[in-house]
């Protein structure tokens, strides 16, 4: 009786630990065919004419330039308004807000909006920018929109290295007679840089990565714009994943469609390698 | 004697030096108060911002659920916005989300504790550190890459495997859900897995329990509810993409079928909102606001989980 039990629990636990290898062998696999697939459809149909060009039917070539330029402006635009506003927030959180009630309002609020998918976005965006404020289908009605969805993740990772900065610091400057904006500026903000360098890499990754939200606001247009046109109301572009979906979905050119995955990944990975390396290297100095 | 001259240019200047740090302290002064207004009202953006979305949501979206009306707009079973005699009923839509969740989540959910267990237990610092970022590398591709993989690789294999006329299925966007899932599931489980104190299993360890039953009677219960908090963040994935699943669902309003051609709440939105018009339009912003509470509920359930995580 001891023996079998004894034995069925060795198969037991065995059966589990295949499970557990068979599984992460599973998700190795998947990332290695994933990654591979892309590249390999992907990297051969890039070339110096696809980067450098916008489609033209009359040639009958294909080129992205005015979907990379479209996702720089709207990383641009998206970036100089949630970046202020992202750690206003959270210096408010962390400096100012002295009621715990509220804050706890403001974290929830936050934690809503993180969890708002990108297509309720991409409508509401449509309402209040495109409609209501009248900017037209445009790059501005997408940034704006796009700053909403990325604020959580700005206001979260400065306040949590805004929290991470000793209080001492923060004493030591009030008692050589600074202001609190001063102390905040000299000496909490640069203590914190590594937290908000974090979220902005974040936060572009999911910018670069975004569709669904840009599909109403932002448009579909292909064209070249310098930056006061795109900073115009009135004035559509698709960025990279928009333009992906419209060569796959739309017209069924997948050449094109995976050149631009290729580039979309590659994107991608150096996002998270430079957020990882922000990390580490601010976590060694100090 | 120099001492004196110098004591007197001192007295001299003082009074201007007095005025000069007196427009300074008033300067910084104002700026401190400049500064703490901006940064209330920062502060108080997010708590606005989701009150100005609700508000759009819900002043969009009631009017054609009244017209419709309720019952007949929730548990319709007919969507023909564009027909003569048009009919609202956002049952297929509500019913294909809801199955093709579960059915991601199902299928992602154990894969995904599986792989983060060995990550955490298991691997290597190298190996774990290596699929951590195979993980991340996941996590950060767009869905509209998913959605194409979809297209090109899980659809025709669908189609071919199962002999369908067409593989754009309720079964494809399951796939490539699940797919989408599992960074978030395996990451988060990963880290409540870290959570869990060494002690806990060095007891269960000590008491004659093996590896394998360490961490299926000990470990995993312990970290439970930062597990079940990956679940629910899974599920309020699911049900908010849009992109990938409508490049493989086949997109026709139908009553669910596992190798029927669906249309999800989230693709019902993003395929029509192009075209749409009058009441057809306002029904479109209705299943938004549907979507929106749906979402609301599932966020409201992480939240209680990740509280009683922290406590």
């Amino acid at each position: 009786m001891n023996g079998n039990n004894t034995a069925f629990r060795r198969t037991k636990s065995g059966a589990l630990k295949a499970a557990i290898y068979f599984s992460a062998a599973v998700v190795c696999i998947l990332a290695v065919t994933v990654a591979a697939v892309v590249l390999i459809k992907g990297l051969p149909h890039i070339s110096i004419s696809f980067l450098t060009e916008k489609p033209s039917l009359l040639k009958g070539t294909t080129g992205i330039l005015p979907n990379i330029l479209n996702t720089l402006y709207i990383i641009f635009f998206t970036m100089i308004i949630v970046i202020p506003l992202g750690i206003g927030a959270a210096i408010y959180l962390n400096e100012y807000a002295k009621n715990k009630k509220l804050t706890n309002l403001i974290g929830l609020a936050a934690e809503t909006l993180s969890g708002i998918p990108s297509i309720i976005y991409g409508l509401v965006g449509m309402l209040i920018f495109v409609q209501f404020c009248g900017f037209g289908t445009s790059l501005v009605a997408g940034s704006l929109t796009l700053v909403i969805m990325t604020l959580p993740t700005i206001m979260r990772t400065a306040e949590e290295s805004l929290k991470a900065v000793p209080q001492s610091y923060r004493e030591g400057a009030l008692a050589l007679g600074s202001g609190k904006w001063r102390m905040l500026r000299t000496v909490v903000l640069p203590s914190a840089v590594d937290g908000i360098i974090t979220g902005v890499i974040l936060s572009v990754g999911r910018i670069t990565g975004e569709s669904a939200a840009l599909f109403f606001t932002a448009g579909m247009a292909n064209e070249i714009y310098g930056l006061a046109q795109a900073a115009s109301s009135g004035n559509a572009g698709s960025t990279l994943t928009v333009s992906l979906y419209m060569y796959a979905k739309e017209r069924g050119e997948f050449d094109t469609a995976f050149a631009i995955a290729a580039i979309l990944l590659l994107l991608t990975v150096l996002l998270n390698f430079g957020a990882k390396y922000v990390q580490k290297h601010f976590s060694n100095r100090t | 004697m120099e001492r004196s001259v110098y004591a007197e240019s001192l007295r001299g200047e003082s009074s201007a030096v007095r005025k000069r740090d007196n427009v300074l302290r008033t300067l910084a002064k104002a700026s401190d108060r400049v500064m703490a207004t901006f940064f209330v009202i920062c502060g108080f953006a997010s708590i606005a911002l989701v009150v100005i979305i609700t508000a759009f949501l819900v002043s969009s979206g009631v009017p054609a659920i009244h017209e419709v009306g309720f019952k007949d707009f929730m548990f319709g079973k007919v969507w023909t916005p564009t027909s003569e005699n048009a009919q609202f009923g956002i049952l297929p839509f509500i019913l294909s989300s809801f199955y093709a969740t579960i059915a991601a989540v199902v299928l992602s959910v154990p894969l995904g504790i599986l792989t983060a267990v060995f990550i955490t237990k298991f691997a290597g610092e190298k190996l774990a550190s290596l699929l951590s970022s195979a993980v991340e590398m996941l996590a950060g591709i767009p869905s509209v890459v998913y959605g194409l993989l979809g297209m090109i690789y899980v659809v025709p294999t669908v189609r071919n495997v199962f002999e369908l006329p067409d593989g754009a299925c309720l079964f494809s966007a399951v796939i490539v859900l699940a797919v989408m899932l599992l960074p978030s599931v395996i990451s988060v489980s990963a880290s409540a897995i870290r959570t869990v104190p060494r002690e806990y299993e060095e007891g269960s360890l000590a008491l004659g329990a093996n590896d394998t039953e360490t961490i299926f009677k000990v470990t995993l219960p312990a970290a439970k509810s930062g597990i079940s908090a990956a679940v629910v963040l899974g599920i309020g994935r699911a049900v908010g993409e849009a992109m990938a699943v409508m490049m493989v669902s086949g997109n026709v309003p139908n009553m669910p079928k596992l190798f029927g051609s669906v249309r999800f709440l989230t693709t019902a939105v993003a395929s029509e909102m192009s075209y749409s018009s009058g009441l057809h339009r306002e029904a479109l912003f209705s299943v938004a606001l549907v979507l929106f509470v749906f979402i609301l509920g599932i966020n409201m359930l992480l939240n209680f989980l990740t509280r009683k995580g922290k406590n």
